[in-house]
């Protein structure tokens, strides 16, 4: 604890802090499990390092996730869109993820992790596919087309306010609001 | 210009009221870059702060970071600042909004600057705290440890635990430093103290006589294992039960500290406090308005978009969560079909459905009945077996006195087989039939304990035969009969405690060697025992419940059932990670949690009932306690009353008499109606808001494709 300590600089850390909604304990937490993941020898620097996704996905916490390449999508800031990950943008997960972060954020990310073609709009493809993910990557576990047919129907009626067809980022984040286990299941701590 | 009857244009249908509506059409064509464009997008866009860098350029207008930033000094004045990290943005985008903040403050006051900095140092040293008061948070490790492998439903149920250890360790505390310790500092003369007796006045000495049999001389070993488990004897005499305060006040230098008083307020803090921690907890996880009268649990939005829980690490666990979901959206979907099917029912289907419901209902009320009545028989028996107790050291006088204990555990373990048997036969949907269950189940847990004393009670005020001349109760058979209820109350929680354990060593355990080992049919189809969430939070309120209404009668009860969940922490976790498979069917967190404030809540307000009759109603013994010179143990409150100045008694009257509890009644009753009205008016609002919310969308998207049109055909 005490060596990932001296190797964030005290205003680094300092800023971190002001930028996420992580506590201290939990940055260097974070800084160990993400040093933990690069080779040894980029070990000294590791916040201006980069993570390749499959490095990335062997995390527990991601590893069993269905979502976890839209994850690694969304929050990655490289140039290359090889959706690496340096140490901000791992912190910026954590960040969205954690207890403390506001459900305003929550549901803006949860909203561009569900978008699967980067449209702006959650339409019945990206509906489709988020069920997919839920229900598992099996043949046999996804749902006939029926079900989804109705499925998707229903959740059209409750959220798509103007009813056109799609769910934008506002009836997304109204829906998402009311819905109780939002918080508690939107949730990553290390 | 076409008739009423045909649609506007093509591509266009009639939808069912009539409308024209637009015909479903693929995205990624043109009236997306034009509802990118759109004012609303854009100040939305520009109001979270999010960049479109990562999305694929179609949309050149707000992309740059300058004019992000630029467009937020716009928008500033009008919301209040939020901070830099409350912006959908990777960390270069913060810094950059942070140091565009930072600028702006430049040109502010030096008081603004002075707030802000103060601010932001409070929200620093605060996050501080918080982050050191995480480490003392109990078992925050094993409850995330059983949140990675078995998700939010289980885990609720032990941080349901980890929350009742602190109730009750807090209620120990409370109870413990007002009522005990004064006893105790006054009892061995610590700080100069000294006790201040009052004989009772008025009161014949019959009813003072109280010999408990402390066991002096020689005795067996096992009679203190005996007392131990059954309350009397050595344990009576002790701090434990009610007839150990027997002192009236105590004396430290100069001040007189007014014991009964104490007493009775430690118990309404106690349970004040209880209730207003519940509320709080129960707020806590349901903050939605309900505009709609949908459910917001059972909602589909609810299930697809919070239906992963991302804190799951376990494959296995990760794989079977999968399977849950499949099963529990085909469930629902099913269900919904099945709705139809139900409001398609005839007539003379309906009528012997109902008629088979009726008859089912009633078999219930007969087994409730039939549960409730054989213990009230059983504790009178117990009663009045362990009063004229001629063997009193034997085992068989033991088990007589923990046949109200026994009898309770076995109907509350066979009555909810029965039930879920009963309940197939009446056709509801399948969430309908759960929640059915789950309500008889409570009712039977509850109103056994209320069954219980009831009947204590028709022993201690049986007043046939002059029995209870003197003193207004049964003095001869319970001299000192709020440390008989106590006691009562005491085996039952231990009991309740030895039979999780014996439980958990003897079913549980068993049941999965046999399992793994033996490959016969009918084990097989037994299978492994599930994790049963309700089934334990039902035990959990039962012990709560009985807590409650106990420590008035013991005080040192809370620390008791500290003790006791604590243990049980352990035995529930050893138990689901060794013997338990996971449910086929899964419990959502947020529900569960409500459900069991809710049921807590429930047990609390039940227990307010028996210990309002104790404390108003039934005189409290005159041969014990704190309340001996008093009729029943609620008149040290007037008494007290009485000593204050003339206006503040006054002003208590006054407040306490009809004159005033008429009008403020009236008062709610009318604030209530208006808020009523409110809320329809509110409801009636939103959904004209919606209706017009759909209307304007069409209106667009016809304009958007009319725009298209007129491009393409200059």
């Amino acid at each position: 604890m005490g060596g990932s300590a001296s190797l964030i600089p005290r205003d680094l850390l300092g800023e971190y802090q002001e930028l996420t909604f992580l506590s201290k304990q939990e940055i260097l937490l974070a800084y160990k499990r993400f040093s933990e993941l690069l080779p040894k020898d980029e070990r000294e620097n590791g916040w201006s390092a980069r993570v390749p996704k499959s490095q990335i996905l062997t995390l527990p916490e991601l590893r069993a996730n269905p979502f976890q390449h839209r994850i690694c999508r969304v929050f990655s800031t490289s140039d290359t869109r090889d959706d690496s990950m340096s140490f901000e943008d791992f912190l910026d997960m954590l960040s969205v993820f954690s207890d403390s972060a506001t459900s305003d954020i929550k549901s803006h990310y949860a909203f561009r992790i569900f978008d699967f073609d980067e449209d702006g709009t959650l339409d019945r493809k990206d509906l489709e596919q988020l069920v997919n993910c839920l229900t598992g990557q099996g043949e046999e576990s996804r749902l006939s087309s029926e079900e989804m047919e109705q499925l998707i129907q229903n959740i059209l009626e409750e959220s798509d306010i103007d009813k056109d067809g799609t769910i934008n980022l506002s009836e997304f984040q109204h829906v998402v609001s009311r819905s109780p286990d939002f918080a508690s299941s939107f949730k990553i701590v290390l | 210009m076409s008739g009423p009857g045909a649609a506007a244009g093509p591509g266009w249908q009639r939808d069912s009221s009539g409308l024209s509506v637009l015909a479903e059409e693929p995205h990624g064509a043109a009236p997306v870059d034009f509802l990118q464009e759109l004012p609303s997008c854009q100040s939305a866009r520009r109001r979270r702060g999010g960049t479109q860098e990562r999305r694929p350029a179609l949309l050149g207008t707000a992309g740059s970071r300058g004019n992000a930033a630029r467009a937020l000094q716009q928008e500033k004045g009008e919301r209040r600042d939020p901070s830099a990290r409350e912006y959908t943005g990777c960390m270069a985008e913060k810094r950059i909004i942070r140091d565009s903040q930072q600028a702006d403050t430049e040109h502010s006051s030096e008081w603004e600057k002075w707030r802000r900095t103060s601010c932001k140092s409070l929200k620093k040293a605060l996050s501080e705290v918080k982050g050191l008061s995480s480490y003392l948070v109990l078992w925050r490790h094993d409850i995330h440890n059983i949140e990675g492998k078995y998700g939010t439903g289980i885990q609720s149920y032990f941080s349901f635990l980890r929350f009742m250890v602190l109730l009750n360790f807090i209620n120990f505390i409370l109870v413990f430093s007002f009522v005990t310790l004064p006893t105790i500092i006054s009892k061995y003369g610590v700080f100069n103290s000294t006790i201040a007796y009052t004989s009772p006045k008025n009161i014949d000495n019959i009813c003072t006589i109280y010999e408990p049999n402390d066991n002096k001389g020689v005795v067996y070993f096992y009679t203190y294992l005996k007392d131990l488990l059954s309350g009397t004897g050595f344990l009576e005499v002790t701090s434990l039960f009610y007839g150990y305060y027997l002192i009236d006040a105590v004396l430290i230098s100069i001040t007189k500290y007014n014991l009964p008083l104490a007493y009775l307020l430690a118990t309404f803090a106690y349970l004040a406090l209880s209730f207003l921690w519940l509320l709080k907890r129960s707020v806590e996880g349901f903050k939605q308005n309900l505009v709609h009268d949908a459910d917001p649990f059972q909602s589909y939005c609810n299930k697809v978009f919070a239906g992963w829980d991302f804190c799951i690490t376990d494959p296995n666990a990760a794989r079977l969560k999968h399977r849950s979901l499949q099963y529990e959206l085909q469930t629902d979907l099913q269900e919904e079909r099945l709705k139809q099917k139900i409001a398609e029912r005839t007539m003379e289907e309906k009528l012997r459905i109902y008629s088979l419901r009726v008859f089912i209902n009633i078999i219930v009320i007969a087994i409730l009945s039939g549960c409730f009545y054989s213990i009230y028989r059983v504790t009178v028996f117990s009663q009045e077996d362990s009063s004229d107790s001629d063997n009193a050291n034997s085992l068989v006088n033991l088990l007589v006195q923990y046949l109200p204990s026994i009898v309770i555990t076995l109907a509350n373990f066979i009555a909810p087989l029965i039930f879920s048997i009963l309940i197939r036969f009446e056709d509801y949907m399948p969430a309908f039939e759960i929640r059915m269950t789950l309500l008889r189940c409570v009712f039977l847990r509850l109103a056994s304990i209320g069954v219980l004393l009831f009947s204590l009670w028709s022993q201690i005020s049986d007043c046939r035969n002059d029995k209870c001349e003197p003193c207004g109760y049964n003095y001869k058979l319970y001299p000192c009969w709020e440390s008989d209820v106590g006691q009562e109350m005491y085996k039952l929680m231990i009991f309740d405690f030895i039979v999780i354990l014996a439980v958990a060593l003897f079913v549980d355990f068993p049941r999965k060697l046999l399992v793994t080992h033996c490959s016969w049919k009918l084990v097989q189809w037994f299978g492994h025992q599930e994790f049963e969430i309700s089934n334990n939070v039902l035990e959990i309120i039962y012990g709560q419940t009985i807590c409650w209404i106990g420590t008035f009668f013991s005080p040192l009860l809370p620390a008791i059932a500290t003790i006791k969940y604590f243990i049980v922490f352990y035995v529930k976790k050893i138990v689901l990670i060794h013997t338990c498979k996971p449910a086929a069917r899964p419990v959502r967190a947020s529900g569960s949690n409500f459900f069991f404030l809710v049921v807590l809540l429930i047990g609390l307000l039940l227990a307010f009932v028996p210990l309002g009759v104790s404390i108003a109603h039934i005189p409290s013994s005159k041969a014990c306690g704190p309340f001996r010179s008093f009729n029943t143990s609620w008149e040290v409150i007037p008494d007290t009353v009485l000593l204050f100045p003339k206006a503040l008694q006054d002003i208590i009257f006054g407040v306490t008499s009809e004159a005033f509890a008429v009008p403020l009644f009236v008062i709610l009753c009318i604030i209530m109606f208006y808020v009523i009205a409110l809320d329809r008016a509110h409801k009636r609002m939103v959904e004209q808001l919606r209706e017009q919310l759909v209307l304007e969308s069409r209106d667009k998207m016809f304009l958007i494709r009319k725009i298209t049109e007129a491009q393409k055909n200059p």
